[in-house]
């Protein structure tokens, strides 16, 4: 409930006496942000979509979608296509985080609460909210970034470099065998495959639910594809930044303009057909393991 | 009482060419006592010589004749042809007894008087049911053949069912010859097609296939007349079932009947460790039809016969099958298209397949390079210790990539099992938040 005052307070400090007081949104991510995801998630389902039949050859859904497509030419043209937009964004988001660290010396790119990076509060965080799951305890309160936030970070950055790298080993076998030994080779098939399939099934399964599917942000989070966010939403999910926002004086500076009617419909158009391929995707490669 | 007497019939008819169907009313119209009448036959068969039919108007003068005309054995062509050039000519039961003079005339047998094959008419008029005509009497070394042959049934495979109409035969290298190479599939394929004859008798129907095939559109198509078309491989007279040892389709067979035409495939092949091991007596080994199949012969390069033939070397070499699975080489196979990935026999060779400690197999690791290299250009020595047949579950045989692989699935299933169980807990827990908060802002949508 303090939450709850509090907001009644910022309505009654920013003069607010009619009601209802407008209601105003803040900027979360920026449009480059917003972009990377887009080019992410829409990469990464056909990378799904073809590498799971791949991965999965033997079964009936497998061959049906090759055989739809113009076979595995077409599957592995559009694997390797997507790799290489995938890898040129992770290259460009790499690049942006030094320049951003080193160039413009942005403080707290690798450090304090609005970095990526883990820090002790966010073990905390992992504890107190299980805590908080089984009934032992209050609901942590987080920053910018939470520690299922920073671990689907993590993981994605991780899932690059090893997937990315076993993909490139196999794609140009010959040029990374004059370094790496034979059965590294055989070695890269067995990482990316499985490191590719831990990506989908958490993704479409831990990601959707966590981020999306979960009560509060059902049936999608809209933040990542309008950039803005409910004064509202931000304070429940993020009271740490909020109130800090509030105590500098800085809330002000992060106000946004509320989402257009089409930017919230073309969203949703995006992001359940993304959600529901994903869905899709999920429930062909169980039934490749349980049917 | 159908039994009209051939004479009878044409005393009757003294005078013009009569239709089927008066000589069937006039028939009919005899009564049973007539011709149950042996002296009435006599009386008509020294009645009616055969030219009264040909002089409509002159009967008195047949007459004449009659009397000068003595009862004479029938050889001459144009005796029996006086009445049988009549095509449509039929006897009682309805069949055709009728001959195309001209056909008959330019037929291999044009030569032959008819006595010499229905023997058994010795005058006029002749009794209207004659014996069989013995092909035999002739064709002797055929007739044993086939006696000994899957088609030795007389009365279901007689001569005619693939010569054709006796009277009309020409030499098998006359392109009208029913067994002429360009028309034995068709023939044959009058029972070898589908609800054909032979798939009564529970065999395939082959016909399709055939025609479908390399063979087949070569012969068909391309009018090769060296193509292999059913007696190629199975004979003509003597074709005997696959599984007699005889057999040139016996499996022991296979190689060298399509030998016959493959030489150099059927050299490789024997050169081969399956060749050799049939040559020896072993019948678990693949023969040509194995993996081309007998009839339909895929293209080796199409994709169908791409996917089908590595579970064909996989019914045998199921180890190296299943770990050939697990590699990145099956995975794309599996899913055809149009870019070629290695099978079986790109690596192994198709027809001289060696041990891989034989110098000259291309998997012996002197050759490993160039093999590989067909495919990935600049493949080193590094490259090809790549292990096409790694198995990942097999400990002593590939340790490294053993606990690569378990790590990889301890961290599949230990990330997913943690997030799942924090995901469920999360979900029942901020469903009931949330249901508590409505509840108390007044209940709605709780």
């Amino acid at each position: 409930m303090p939450d709850q005052e509090h907001r009644n307070d910022q309505v009654v400090a920013t003069g607010g006496e009619q009601s209802p007081p407008p209601r105003r949104f803040f900027k979360r991510f920026t449009p480059g942000q917003r972009y990377m995801h887009a080019v992410l998630f829409t990469t990464f389902l056909v990378l799904a979509a073809t590498g799971l039949p791949m991965r999965f050859s033997e079964s009936l859904w497998a061959r049906g979608f090759a055989g739809l497509v113009g076979g595995f030419g077409t599957i592995l043209f559009f694997h390797k296509f997507c790799a290489l937009v995938l890898s040129l964004t992770f290259l460009i988001h790499v690049r942006d985080i030094f320049s951003r660290a080193f160039v413009h010396r942005e403080k707290g790119v690798f450090w304090g609460y609005s970095s990526m990076v883990a820090n002790w509060k966010d073990a905390k965080d992992l504890f107190g909210h299980m805590r908080w799951f089984v009934g032992l305890g209050p609901r942590p309160h987080f920053d910018r970034y939470a520690y299922w936030e920073k671990f689907d970070y993590w993981a994605v950055f991780w899932g690059m470099i090893v997937i990315g790298f076993s993909g490139y080993a196999m794609w140009f076998a010959p040029f990374f065998a004059r370094f790496l030994p034979g059965w590294a080779l055989n070695a890269a098939l067995v990482i990316h495959s499985d490191e590719g399939l831990l990506a989908i099934l958490f993704i479409f399964s831990i990601h959707f639910v966590n981020t999306h599917l979960r009560p509060g942000s059902f049936p999608m989070d809209m933040v990542i594809f309008t950039g803005v966010e409910s004064e509202e939403e931000f304070e429940h999910k993020r009271p740490l930044e909020y109130q800090r926002l509030v105590r500098e004086g800085k809330l002000e500076a992060k106000l946004g303009e509320a989402p257009g009617s089409w930017q919230l419909n073309f969203s949703r158009v995006v992001g359940f057909t993304a959600i529901f391929i994903g869905l899709t995707l999920l429930v062909l490669t169980l039934s490749a393991y349980f049917i | 009482m159908e039994k009209a007497l051939v004479g009878h019939s044409i005393s009757a008819a003294a005078g013009p060419p009569r239709s089927q169907a008066l000589a069937e009313k006039e028939d009919s119209s005899m009564t049973d006592a007539e011709i149950a009448t042996g002296a009435k036959r006599t009386r008509m068969f020294t009645a009616g010589p055969p030219r009264l039919r040909l002089l409509p108007g002159l009967v008195a003068a047949g007459l004449a004749l009659l009397l000068l005309a003595a009862p004479s054995p029938l050889a001459a062509q144009t005796d029996c042809l006086a009445c049988h050039s009549d095509t449509t000519l039929q006897d009682s039961a309805g069949h055709n007894i009728g001959v195309d003079a001209g056909k008959f005339g330019s037929s291999i047998h044009g030569g032959l008087k008819c006595g010499d094959c229905h023997a058994d008419i010795k005058e006029y008029p002749h009794p209207e049911h004659l014996k069989k005509v013995q092909c035999n009497t002739c064709h002797a070394d055929q007739a044993a053949q086939l006696t000994g042959s899957v088609h030795a049934d007389s009365k279901e495979h007689p001569c005619t069912s693939c010569h054709g109409n006796a009277h009309e035969i020409v030499p098998k290298s006359d392109p009208r010859s029913a067994v002429y190479p360009l028309n034995i599939p068709r023939t044959c394929g009058v029972c070898h097609s589908t609800n054909g004859m032979a798939q009564k008798h529970g065999l395939d129907s082959v016909y399709p296939s055939y025609v479908d095939s390399i063979h087949g559109y070569a012969l068909s198509k391309e009018g090769l007349l060296v193509a292999a078309n059913c007696q190629s491989c199975h004979g003509s007279h003597h074709i005997l079932s696959r599984k007699d040892p005889q057999s040139p389709t016996n499996k022991a067979n296979i190689p060298a009947t399509c030998g016959n035409c493959h030489a150099k495939i059927a050299a490789d092949y024997f050169n081969g460790v399956h060749g050799k091991a049939l040559a020896a007596g072993n019948k678990n080994v693949p023969v040509c039809s194995d993996c081309h199949t007998a009839h339909a012969i895929l293209q080796p390069t199409a994709d169908a016969f791409r996917s089908q033939s590595t579970p064909i070397c996989g019914s045998c070499h199921k180890d190296k099958f299943s770990t050939y699975r697990d590699t990145f080489h099956s995975q794309l196979g599996s899913l055809g298209g149009y870019v070629q990935t290695a099978r079986c026999w790109d690596c192994h060779d198709a027809h001289e397949v060696r041990p891989t400690a034989d110098p000259l197999s291309p998997v012996n690791s002197a050759n490993l390079i160039t093999t590989c290299g067909k495919c990935h250009i600049g493949a080193n020595k590094s490259f090809v210790q790549y292990q096409p047949h790694a198995n990942a579950h097999n400990r002593t045989l590939n340790p490294a990539l053993y606990f690569i692989r378990l790590f990889m699935n301890l961290l599949l299933v230990g990330t997913l099992t943690f997030f799942i169980i924090h995901t469920i807990l999360w979900l029942i827990r901020a469903r009931i938040d949330q249901v508590r908060k409505k509840a108390a802002q007044g209940g709605k949508n709780a």
